[in-house]
């Protein structure tokens, strides 16, 4: 039995998320499916993309810049070690952001734990990043440069950068319902956070006197820890920086769900 | 709650603030959440009048969209639910479905619940047939092996069979309603909750969706109805009730909830002058219910052997040019429709105004409410202008020679047909007749 009353949080909210995930693993499906239709050469976009931007970086970075990388591992592979964790983000805050008004039209017609669509697009989103995945594979054998047995920590990390994705993103997706504004502040958050992680250089290159001031950015440790896992001979692990990658992980995952489950009643009012 | 009961909702109450922003959108903007909290910040401080034009002015208004409505549904039993365009409806229907939460007042829904506000709900036009049969049944709540035991039947149902692997859309519209009410026809939770589903598609699959909506409460499935199709909320409703401005006006039995819904659904309409348009081609310009003399009537009996003014005006000549009315009963079925060549008098292919006298075989109409509808349309079904429902009348009693002999007779008009009748005292007949 089911009953209704004003503001009654619901009791058995994560009972019912369960119970609606085949939805939620039909609309990251229809995602990605519906992603390259009607195009040429469909998911070669992706690859497209990986390799100019990769391209750009090595040149910009490594060649005119000359900024130390601290590894014994090629440029080119510093630098895609880095795009890796920082596109999965990027992509899951873009997508997501805009996600729960995109799908305005289910959401006014059907009920459903809300959560599910901002959080389906992390997993169109980690597919996307499982594709790149082999390209690295394929450049490092290229480079004749292979990876150690860190590469077994290699889904942790990937899980990581999933985690401290999925908090800001239920904060801008639950806050673009009433203020679209919330939609050009996480396309700005994208633009700038590519500058200011450690994506196209290392983090090596910060002089060490800041580098425990760059480490507040959370994503200085996640990615460091995925250039860490792939690329042997890469630095000793920056701890703090990793710790404070996981506790913001933890902190807005905390902040974006109670947000996004305190709201979510009214989006069907307001959307 | 009493265990047939599959839902029960008492004092349920909706509210919404509607506020009269600067900003067009209607969505907040950022800024004006911002400075709304600045200005509360610095009110007690210092004094800013609101409504400069550098601050955005917002007046806020409580608008109740229900209020106070409560009733009980069975088992089984399919609840019609009408009223007019704003009277609460929808949002009734959306408090059930949980797509939001009632302001005051409390629901309990005994089962599995699906809701159907909308056919086609997250339908993509760019994935296929077949994708989106998974995709749609999903939203509205099936699981994959149930989508995929019912899948053939769903296709054969919505007759798409050749174009499943086609996007939906290159789908005619036609072919993507069908395939949409297919997929919504084979839920099977124990509650449905349905929104004028049925005002979609053409007559044949409006006729099949009725049946098939029909099978559904009878097999024992608890239906919520909502339409403005009076018919069909008669047909497949026992019970109803009737919304108004938020609260139960009537509830009942369909029959009695649909009659007096439509009889206090606007005053009587016994003269009308439609809207010109100067694009039409022909185009009714008066319409008045008179008198068996041609005088217009204010009111209409049981003795009245009524009739109808017509006056049209033609633009541009058309020899297919055809002028035609009917009659309607309280639940708009027509009842009876006439036009000039019936009566062997020429339709109006000429250009210029044409006035036409109808008179109504005697006293035909009951103590009921009846409309009437004027077209103008041509052989090759243009329609040029469709006055439907135009006149709009109850009928009083009074007594005639019919009505008077048995005034409670069933039926929707009352025709005096042409009586004889033969008497035989013998069994043998022997010539002698008595002819009442």
């Amino acid at each position: 039995m089911i009953i209704l009353e004003p503001g009654r949080l619901q009791r058995h909210y994560w009972r019912d998320v369960w119970r609606y995930r085949e939805l939620f693993v039909i609309l990251a499906w229809r995602d990605l499916s519906v992603r390259y239709k009607q195009t040429a050469i469909g998911v070669v976009w992706a690859i497209i993309k990986a390799l100019v931007t990769v391209a750009i970086f090595t040149f910009v970075f490594g060649r005119i810049a000359k900024l130390p990388t601290g590894s014994l591992a090629p440029y080119t592979l510093v630098v895609f070690a880095g795009m890796i964790p920082w596109s999965l983000f990027s992509n899951i805050l873009g997508q997501a952001s805009a996600s729960v008004v995109g799908n305005s039209n289910l959401i006014g017609k059907v009920y459903f734990p809300r959560l599910i669509v901002p959080a389906a697009p992390a997993i169109s989103s980690l597919v996307d990043a499982l594709i790149w995945l082999p390209l690295l594979f394929g450049m490092m054998l290229w480079f004749g440069f292979w990876p150690d047995v860190r590469i077994a920590l290699l889904p942790l990390f990937m899980l990581l950068t999933v985690l401290i994705s999925v908090g800001p993103t239920l904060l801008f997706a639950a806050l673009n319902v009433k203020y679209r504004d919330s939609q050009f502040i996480a396309a700005y958050l994208i633009q700038f956070g590519l500058y200011v992680s450690p994506v196209g250089f290392s983090s090596a290159a910060i002089p060490a006197q800041w580098r425990p001031l760059y480490s507040l950015n959370p994503m200085v440790g996640v990615i460091d820890g995925f250039r860490w896992c792939v690329l042997h001979g890469e630095p000793k692990l920056y701890y703090p920086s990793l710790m404070i990658s996981i506790s913001a992980a933890i902190l807005m995952l905390w902040i974006g769900i109670a947000y996004f489950r305190k709201v979510e009643n009214r989006f069907a009012d307001i959307i | 709650m009493p265990a047939d009961i599959a839902i029960h909702a008492e004092d349920l109450a909706k509210k919404y603030i509607i506020s009269h922003q600067s900003d067009p959108s209607g969505h907040g903007v950022l800024r004006e959440a911002l400075t709304a909290k600045f200005k509360r910040a610095l009110r007690p401080i210092r004094h800013i009048p609101g409504g400069g034009p550098g601050w955005s002015s917002q007046t806020r208004e409580e608008f109740w969209a229900l209020k106070n409505v409560g009733f009980d549904v069975c088992h089984g039993e399919v609840l019609g639910i009408i009223g007019r365009n704003g009277a609460g409806k929808s949002t009734l229907l959306k408090i059930l479905s949980r797509i939001t939460d009632p302001t005051e007042g409390r629901v309990e829904l005994c089962g599995r619940v699906a809701s159907l506000l909308e056919v086609g709900t997250g339908f993509h036009p760019e994935l296929t047939g077949r994708e989106n049969v998974y995709l749609n049944g999903a939203i509205l709540g099936m699981t994959r092996s149930e989508i995929r035991t019912k899948f053939d039947e769903i296709v054969a149902f919505a007759g798409v069979e050749r174009f499943l692997d086609t996007p939906v859309k290159r789908y005619s519209s036609g072919m993507y309603v069908r395939l949409a009410f297919a997929v919504a026809a084979h839920l099977e939770p124990d509650i449905l909750i349905i929104d004028e589903v049925l005002a979609v598609g053409d007559a044949e699959f409006q006729r099949r969706c009725l049946g098939k909506m029909q099978d559904v409460s009878k097999h024992g499935r608890t239906v919520l109805f909502v339409s403005h199709n009076m018919l069909a909320v008669e047909q497949l409703c026992s019970r109803a009730i009737c919304l108004e401005a938020g609260r139960i006006r009537m509830a009942g039995s369909a029959r009695d909830v649909i009659a007096n819904y439509l009889s206090n659904n606007g005053a009587e309409v016994l003269e009308c002058f439609p809207e010109s348009d100067p694009a039409r081609v022909a185009e009714v310009q008066h319409v008045v219910l008179c008198s068996d003399d041609g005088k217009p009537l204010r009111q209409v009996t049981t003795a009245d052997t009524a009739g109808l003014n017509i006056q049209l005006l033609v633009r541009e000549p058309r020899p297919d040019l055809q002028i035609a009315f009917s009659v309607h009963d309280a639940y708009r079925t027509a009842i009876f429709a006439s036009c000039p060549l019936d009566d062997g008098v020429q339709q109006p292919t000429q250009k210029g105004r044409h006035d036409f006298r109808v008179r109504f075989p005697g006293p035909i109409f009951l103590p009921q409410r009846y409309s009437i509808t004027i077209s103008v349309y041509s052989t090759r079904s243009i329609v040029f202008h469709d006055c439907a429902h135009a006149l709009r009348f109850d009928v009083l009693p009074a007594a005639s020679k019919i009505y008077s002999a048995a005034p409670n007779r069933v039926g929707l008009m009352q025709i005096l047909c042409d009586w004889k009748h033969m008497m035989h005292d013998d069994p043998e007949p022997s010539g002698q007749e008595a002819v009442a």
